[in-house]
């Protein structure tokens, strides 16, 4: 191999190594410390936050909706990321290869506490209007239960569309619901239970076997 | 002004054009030097052949009405086409049978997905032959068609269409049960896998035995590691491999070939042996082919057959890739 400047590594990593794709955002800890406890040197990861490509520890960071991008194009061999984010992107083309456990979330509809605005709107006008930054799964859970929803795709802090009067309830991830209450919300269902998944590129699953089944017997013997 | 065309489709333009000529002339002369003539079939079909050869085929494609009121598809792989020229236009001609093609195939694509739903297909099918010798045959002439087009480190993934299904009904899972172990195995979710796994209540060893056999990769070994735990109950399909991987053996190319036992393709129509083609410059498979033993018949001129196609677009960027690596 020719050229090993920084900028020709980055598009085609070391072959003998696996690159991961570590999110970033509330699931950044504990996968840092799944990858200290395999033996994965993240110290500089941890000193730096500006920085997001690590080529001595064959680690890109990124948000976590980005690492199914990356690790289906091959641009990182192996990937974790919330069963959330798998689930907004099903035509990505990755494997999933274990539960890692941890970041355990509940995806919910939630609505304003106390005036059933979601049974209402249901009741009076036929279909629910649904705010969510999970348009699919949002849509999904709604077909799969019957009812007509209008999803209104928002971007930034859910909890205000239905304050606002935007929309009669939201589909959310909630780990203990104190923004949801703290918001006047309450949860009217739960829809399913996510955490942190190892994903892997195709290819790389075959091309690297090795290195990808010994990485996940480590962790499976970790009991993670 | 903008007039654009649509998603997954592409115009190309001349330097571009140059090298993938350039490639699917070195694949066709490696094709046609081994003895595999070259046909062409229409893009458009009656929709009811696409459906005979596999049903889910045609649902997917394009479909438009002729003057007559007939229904037409664009076809969305070139093996049924082909199966159906065999059986119309070869029946009563001994085999075997070496075709190749070059030619367009549309699929439906999710929007904004970036897949493509036009496509430049490059492939061959050998018609009559059963059995490992046909098969290494194929897949050492696509490793050596590849050479040709200027790839170097590329590798075939071999697997069998029907270890998993065999598996599922020697172990006596219901029938009911096994579309969705099977949906999950296609979209290699092992986490839904292994859920719906315990939820069969099976004995710890059949259990490890369906949860193992989707990770079960690598040499020739990989088959004593599943002959153990999956001997009787999947005898045909191992003793298939060996046979192929013995056979890949002689022609020098078994070490350029990855057992992956956990291997199925989303077409349904495979019998046998499956493969993909990969390169590790790029993160998807170039192509991917199989065993087809039923599928002919379905026209009314029952013959094994197996064959490969490769995806010319992909090809191109993993030999594009490999240069910048060289």
């Amino acid at each position: 191999m020719t050229g090993n400047g920084p900028k020709d590594s980055a598009a085609m990593p070391n072959p003998s190594r696996l690159t991961v794709a570590v999110p970033r955002g509330a699931l950044f800890g504990d996968t840092l410390a799944l990858l200290d406890r395999l033996g994965v040197d993240t110290a500089e990861v941890r000193s730096n936050d500006r920085k997001l490509l690590f080529e001595d520890a064959g680690i890109v960071t990124m948000r976590p909706s980005d690492v199914p991008t990356y690790v289906e194009h091959g641009a990182a061999d192996i990937g974790i990321t919330g069963k959330d984010v798998l689930l907004e992107a099903p035509e990505r083309d990755v494997y999933e290869l274990l539960d890692l456990g941890y970041g355990r979330c509940e995806m919910v509809v939630a609505a304003r506490s106390g005036d059933d605005a979601l049974g209402e709107a249901q009741r009076r006008l036929g279909r629910v209007r649904v705010g969510t930054k999970y348009p699919r799964i949002a849509a999904r859970h709604f077909a799969q239960t019957g009812r007509q929803a209008e999803i209104v795709a928002v971007k930034g802090s859910v909890e205000l569309a239905p304050l606002t009067g935007l929309v009669d309830g939201i589909v959310d991830l909630t780990a203990t619901g104190r923004t949801l209450s703290e918001n006047g919300l309450e949860v009217v269902e739960e829809i399913v239970t996510c955490t942190a998944r190892l994903i892997a590129n195709p290819v790389a699953h075959k091309l690297k076997a090795d290195r990808i089944d010994a990485l996940v017997r480590q962790i499976r013997g970790e009991g993670a | 002004m903008i007039h654009p065309i649509p998603p997954g489709t592409r115009d190309v333009l001349p330097d571009e054009m140059r090298e993938l000529r350039a490639i699917t002339t070195a694949l066709g002369g490696a094709f046609e030097g081994a003895g595999y003539g070259e046909v062409f079939t229409p893009a458009l079909e009656y929709e009811e052949v696409l459906r005979t050869g596999d049903a889910t085929a045609a649902g997917a494609g394009y479909r438009m009405f002729d003057e007559q009121g007939q229904v037409l598809a664009l076809r969305s792989d070139m093996t049924i086409p082909i199966a159906r020229l065999v059986a119309t236009r070869f029946r009563g001609v001994e085999g075997p049978l070496r075709l190749s093609y070059a030619g367009h195939a549309y699929r439906a694509v999710a929007h904004g997905s970036g897949q493509q739903r036009e496509f430049l297909q490059n492939g061959i099918e050998l018609i009559g032959p059963e059995g490992a010798e046909a098969e290494a045959e194929v897949i050492a002439l696509t490793l050596a068609a590849l050479d040709e087009a200027g790839l170097a480190r590329h590798r075939v993934g071999l697997g069998d269409g029907a270890l998993y299904r065999t598996l599922l009904e020697g172990l006596d899972v219901p029938e009911e049960r096994r579309g969705p172990l099977l949906d999950c195995l296609s979209q290699r979710d092992l986490v839904t896998l292994g859920r719906h796994v315990d939820e069969l209540g099976l004995q710890p060893g059949a259990r490890d035995l369906l949860m193992r056999v989707p990770e079960l990769r690598g040499g020739v070994n990989v088959l004593e590691v599943a002959d153990g735990p999956l001997g009787g109950l999947a005898r045909e399909a191992l003793d298939g491999l060996r046979a192929l991987m013995q056979a890949l053996s002689e022609r020098g190319v078994a070490d350029r070939v990855i057992l992956d036992l956990g291997l199925v393709l989303e077409l349904s129509y495979y019998t046998g042996a499956v493969y993909e083609v990969y390169d590790p410059a790029v993160g998807f498979a170039l192509g991917g082919g199989g065993r087809y033993d039923d599928l002919i018949g379905r026209f009314g001129d029952p013959r094994p057959a197996c064959g490969v196609a490769l995806d010319v677009q992909r090809v191109h960027i993993a030999q594009a890739a490999e240069e910048r690596m060289r």
